[in-house]
């Protein structure tokens, strides 16, 4: 061979040892992978393509100009998901612990600016200690590109966060911008303060875990949208995944083949709405039964679990679910609810993913902590992203939707493209009971007229038909038949062309 | 027999027995009239029916059980007859007097063969008058040591000697010699003393290694009564019946002979018609004793059914219209063998605790020789709290046992049940397992002697887990080439070449090599070549996966989970996981999770309801101390303290719906 050949088989080879064979083995140690070894495995085989693997630090202060390591502690380039582009960056810890220097930060702009040109998603496996500290402000610059680059590709390309691995201080709001966190259980945390300064400044005592690990994000504050179990599963379901997304907002979400036929008939769907109205239900069994193959990609599962929102297929297309659980808190809204699901709603319709929402909502959860905590302001992210979305949107009423709560679930006058209701649907400002209450309070004292009239109101909108003879409900359909609907709507709403009035963006209550 | 004996009739009782009376009525050209209460207002019995008759609430007492009603919903539908299936108000003499006052036929015996039989100790004494054999034992007073010796070695050993006045174990005493008589005697006479107050003993014989074997009769009202065969009912669990079979691989030709003549006397001395069963224990040396007879239709009638060629239900309806049985002892036929298996919502991997709530799947076996179900629900129906937790009947029927026990087996793995907890995976256990097939070696001790530390599924042989693997790996297969076949690539494997698989099942790896071919897909596992054609993939997020493995017929079910499958077949789940080859290697340095600490919490062990909270958040508990109440199927269950700790806070309410595992109350951690 050439020996210029030979030298560029030497590069690679020793840039691809990374920080070298003892770092490594304490990696694996750890039961977590390098950089490479995880792309190897969220890609298809053999399709990464490795660029900047070369790029070395100019840091010269604190010794540093002696420890130079090809590649500088993250691995870019891009690769395939089942054949189709992404752009991806992992940190690699054996290298300076994967903290980010001014060139660190360059490879991934560079994979970034790219993903934009071409529209493809972008990737980013997260296992750093921080910031470069040796560079001071060339390192903070760094991150700061990065933001830039993560706000510009928001709602133009899907961008997907993996916390591998720590993500401490600032370094958390780059994965905070993206569309999707996940994270992997036991081995991942993420803090904008660790538990020292925590305990240094408020006298808290917690652990990593506590303050900032999988479970606590992917069920407390909703920062994480899914808690992986290792490596190997957050790599394997992040593959899963990327095939519900668009390639960009220039591309129509993916299409697969599927053999579920669109008309298929879900007959114990007539007995899902239990014959008592107290009784819950779980509207997992209405998304799986309408859904391709039965397949939801859940998102938060276990974060504001009274709504449920996540990905799923019709007729080989992408969807985005969202429906309240009466299973939980009874379907009511609350802050985290509308806040999920809100961010939800958005991200699919900035990436032309038609919405079908399922309606079983008794209204917004009362409460003091709701209020103090801005339910007003909270609960209008959800009202705000229904109202401004132009995407084919499809709605099922399946029993409750009262008060506000109708309004905002993606009803007719939020621009609802199809809205059906079972006939199980009661839609009205209230419950009965409260109405009662409130349109005869002289009769409050007489339990036997508050009987009749609780009844009178029941007979009245206890049903979804004064609902639809406004025009407010397009069809009540048969609960069986809800696929079929659906299907043959999404087929109709593939044309529709909607537009919002121009604007420089709208200013949607933060 | 052309002739319709009634033009309609009423069933009093719901579920998989009424729907298998509205079959048969069905089928004869009788209108049915279905009766209902609020629970089962949506119920498949009630949808089968002709007509449909509202009871009353859920609570049996408020709804089945109500006669009066019955009879009034009679007269409002023209019913001429009433069928009672069986428990409700099958066995109430009142209620057969009070159809028969109205002027309606009770499909069942005669109200006075009803009380005969009903009452314990008479229903003994009609039998012992009747010339049937039963548990020899001595009643009367016993004076001394010597005394019961000589009764002792009169019965023959062993003897069980019992206080009188007793129950529950105390007083009881087991003997197998004269020594051993002379040694316990005065115990027992003290414990029997100390514990009721009453030093009274009785002495019976004790039935060793005992099978539960019943013999079903049936009779018309001009005094024909024959038998038709016995039916093994020996595979109990606490009392409750899990496995039926007819033939007993035990019972020999004189025997069968001997009970089935016993069985006749004892109904002709009652006046028996329409359909019984007598049942009997009987000893390993194959001596068998009457314990009671059942006046109605027997849950486990179909394994009699499918061996005799009868319908004993259409011959219920015969008899009590009056016509004469057409047939003679030596017409019954006893073709082949039969077995039926009771589907329970029960969890035998959690100390089979009851369950409830709704079917969210329920796909039955496809039909198939020799498989009959009897169930009276369907996707979406709901098991309530308020009856039999019975989901449904698996009867098959085989020209050998091991035939019948093989299409259990089978059938098992295409019975999809979803949404609550069931016993299937146990019942193939049972089928499957050698003790079982070796036939004469069970008796009513079989699970607790089989099964001490619970059930933790059906033991892994290399055929079963070859199977599995093969199936799920084909499936998973399936799944990564349809993901491949999405728009927009660029470039991407091709969807239809052979891949390189390693299959983890239970973490366990497999190496595997899959490539489709003209006839199906051929498979090549730890280098064995498997074959499979007619590959049915599951549909849905629970299904049913079909292939025929080198030309044999195997199913499994495959449950999606996150990242992962399910895989359940012959009585065993293990998850199962599809890995590139180099995935599998770098899934080597994954560290083994340990399963989360939930020592700290109370969880809720059943779906049920919280009936009382004994605990206050501060209160330092004492280990065996009651906690919480929780209430499911009826039955209150008091959970207690396994250690001593500090209530740090309380998770429930009472009053509150609570799923298994919801937390109910968290301790404080140690200090």
């Amino acid at each position: 061979m050439l020996k210029v050949l030979e030298e560029l088989e030497r590069r690679r080879a020793a840039a691809r040892l990374g920080g070298g064979e003892k770092r490594i083995a304490a990696q694996h140690a750890k039961g977590r992978l390098t950089a490479r070894e995880r792309l190897e495995i969220l890609l298809d085989e053999g399709s990464f393509e490795e660029l900047d693997m070369y790029v070395e630090h100019n840091c010269t202060d604190f010794g540093m100009g002696e420890t130079v390591i090809p590649g500088d502690g993250v691995v870019t380039g891009s690769g395939t998901i089942n054949g189709r582009l992404v752009f991806v960056f992992s940190q690699d810890f054996t290298v300076f612990g994967g903290s980010l220097s001014e060139r660190h930060a360059q490879k991934i702009c560079k994979i970034m600016d790219m993903a934009m040109k071409v529209g493809a998603p972008v990737i980013g496996l997260n296992d750093s200690g921080g910031a470069r500290i040796q560079e001071g402000v060339a390192s903070l610059a760094g991150y700061a590109e990065v933001f830039q680059r993560n706000v510009l590709a928001s709602g133009v390309i899907p961008q997907v966060s993996l916390i591998m691995g720590p993500c401490a201080g600032g370094a958390v709001y780059s994965p905070a911008m993206t569309d999707f966190i996940f994270m992997v259980k036991d081995s991942s945390y993420m803090f904008v303060t660790g538990p020292d300064v925590v305990k240094t400044v408020t006298n808290e005592v917690v652990t990593q875990e506590e303050l900032g690990g999988a479970i606590t994000h992917s069920t407390r504050s909703g920062v994480a949208d899914l808690a992986m179990e290792d490596d190997i599963d957050a790599l394997l379901r992040t593959r899963e995944f990327v095939d519900f997304l668009p390639l960009s907002n220039r591309q129509a979400p993916p299409v697969r083949p599927s053999d579920d036929p669109f008309d298929r008939e879900e007959p114990s769907l007539d007995t899902l709405v239990p014959a008592s109205a107290t009784k819950p239900y779980d509207m997992h069994e209405l998304i799986q039964k309408v859904a391709d193959d039965g397949e939801f990609f859940e998102l938060q599962p276990n974060h504001a679990a009274n709504i449920l929102v996540g990905f799923g297929r019709i007729e080989g297309h992408t969807v985005g679910f969202v429906a309240n659980q009466p299973m939980v808190l009874a379907g009511c809204l609350d802050i985290a609810a509308s806040r999920k699901a809100g961010r939800f709603v958005r991200f699919c319709d900035a990436f032309n993913i038609p919405i079908i929402t399922f309606v079983d909502v008794p209204g917004f959860l009362p409460g003091v902590a709701q209020e103090h905590n801005g339910i007003i302001k909270n609960g209008a992210k959800l009202l705000f992203a229904y109202a401004e979305a132009t995407v084919p949107k499809i709605t099922v009423i399946t029993r409750k939707a009262y008060g506000g709560a109708y309004d905002v679930m993606a009803s007719k006058h939020l621009r609802g493209d199809l809205n059906y209701a079972w006939p199980t649907a009661e839609i009205a400002v209230m419950g009965a009971k409260g109405a009662v209450e409130i349109i005869f309070r002289s009769e409050i004292g007489d339990p036997e007229a508050i009987a009749r009239r609780t009844a009178e109101y029941e007979a009245r909108f206890a049903n979804p038909f004064v609902a639809a003879s406004k025009g407010f409900i397009d069809e009540v359909i048969m609960p069986h038949a809800t696929r079929r609907r659906i299907a043959l709507g999404l087929r109709k709403l593939r044309t529709k062309v909607l537009e919002n009035p121009w604007k420089k963006h709208d200013n949607i209550p933060l | 027999m052309s002739a319709k004996p009634f033009s309609k009739i009423l069933i009093a009782n719901r579920g998989e027995i009424a729907c298998r009376i509205i079959r048969t009525a069905r089928r004869m050209g009788i209108r049915t009239v279905a009766v209902y209460s609020d629970a089962d207002a949506a119920a498949l019995h009630v949808e089968m029916a002709d007509e449909a008759v509202h009871l009353g609430p859920p609570p049996a007492a408020q709804s089945y059980l109500l006669g009066e009603k019955i009879i009034e919903a009679c007269r409002q539908t023209g019913a001429e007859a009433v069928h009672p299936g069986y428990g409700f108000l099958s066995e109430r003499e009142w209620f057969a007097t009070a159809l028969a006052d109205a002027g309606i036929a009770f499909i069942g015996p005669p109200a006075s063969a009803i009380a005969a039989m009903g009452d314990k100790i008479e229903s003994k004494r009609l039998a012992k008058a009747a010339g049937v054999s039963v548990v020899p034992g001595f009643v009367g007073e016993i004076a001394d040591t010597d005394h019961a010796v000589a009764i002792a070695r009169e019965i023959g050993f062993p003897v069980m000697m019992k206080a009188s006045a007793g129950g529950g174990g105390k007083g009881m005493r087991l003997a197998y010699s004269e020594t051993d008589v002379r040694e316990t005697f005065d115990a027992v006479r003290r414990e029997a003393k100390a514990s009721f107050g009453d030093d009274r003993v009785f002495i019976e014989k004790f039935v060793e290694q005992p099978r539960h074997i019943e013999i079903q009769v049936l009779g018309d009202r001009h005094g024909t009564i024959l038998h038709l065969n016995e039916r093994d009912c020996s595979i109990q669990r606490r009392h409750q019946k899990v496995v039926e079979e007819s033939p007993s691989p035990f019972v020999t030709p004189e025997m069968r002979r001997a009970m089935g003549a016993q069985a006749v006397e004892l109904a002709r001395a009652v006046g028996y018609h329409s359909a019984g069963t007598v049942e009997f224990i009987a000893g390993a040396d194959r001596s068998f004793y009457f314990l009671e007879m059942n006046t109605r239709l027997q849950v486990e009638h179909p394994v009699t059914e499918l061996v005799t060629g009868l319908d004993l239900v259409e011959w219920m309806i015969r008899i009590a219209a009056g016509e004469k049985l057409p047939f003679a002892q030596e017409d019954i036929r006893l073709d082949g063998h039969a077995i039926e298996t009771r589907l329970y919502a029960e969890d035998p991997y959690r100390g089979f605790l009851p369950s409830t709530g709704r079917l969210t799947r329920y796909v039955e076996p496809p039909p198939a020789e020799g498989v009959r179900i009897d169930s009276g629900v369907v996707e979406g129906s709901e098991i309530s709290m308020f009856y039999d937790p019975m989901i449904a009947k698996l009867i098959t029927h085989g020209t050998t046992r091991d035939e019948a026990a093989d299409r259990q087996v089978a059938a098992l793995d295409r019975f999809l049940v979803r949404g609550i907890s069931h016993n299937a995976d146990f019942l193939s256990a049972l089928m499957q397992h050698p003790r079982f097939r070796a036939g004469t070696a069970v008796t009513t001790a079989f699970i607790a002697e089989e099964y001490p530390q619970g059930f933790a599924g059906a033991p892994a042989s290399a055929e079963t887990t070859r199977r599995m693997l093969a199936l799920a790996a084909v499936e998973a297969d399936a799944r990564a080439r349809r993901a491949a076949g999405v728009d927009h690539r660029l470039n991407g494997l091709p969807t239809d070449g052979p891949r390189d698989w390693v299959a983890e099942l239970d973490g366990e790896q497999h190496r595997l090599a899959i490539s489709p071919t003209p006839e199906g897909i051929a498979v090549l596992l730890d280098g064995t070549a498997l074959s499979l054609t007619a590959v049915q993939l599951p549909r849905g997020a629970s299904g049913v996966m079909v292939a025929e493995v080198d030309g044999v017929p195997v199913a499994a079910q495959i449950d999606r989970l996150p990242g992962a499958t399910r895989v359940t077949h012959a009585g065993r789940q293990a998850r199962f996981r599809l890995l590139t080859p180099r995935a599998a290697e770098l899934a080597r340095f994954m560290l083994p999770k340990a399963p989360p600490d939930l020592s700290r919490f109370l969880l809720c062990p059943m779906p049920g309801l919280v009936v009382s909270i004994a605990v206050a958040e501060g209160d330092r508990v004492e280990p065996g101390q009651p906690l919480a109440v929780v209430e499911a199927m009826k039955m209150e269950n008091i959970l207690r303290a396994e250690k001593a700790a500090v209530v740090a806070k309380l998770h429930a309410r009472p009053g509150e719906s609570l799923a298994v595992d919801q937390v109910i109350l968290e301790f404080a951690e140690d200090d």
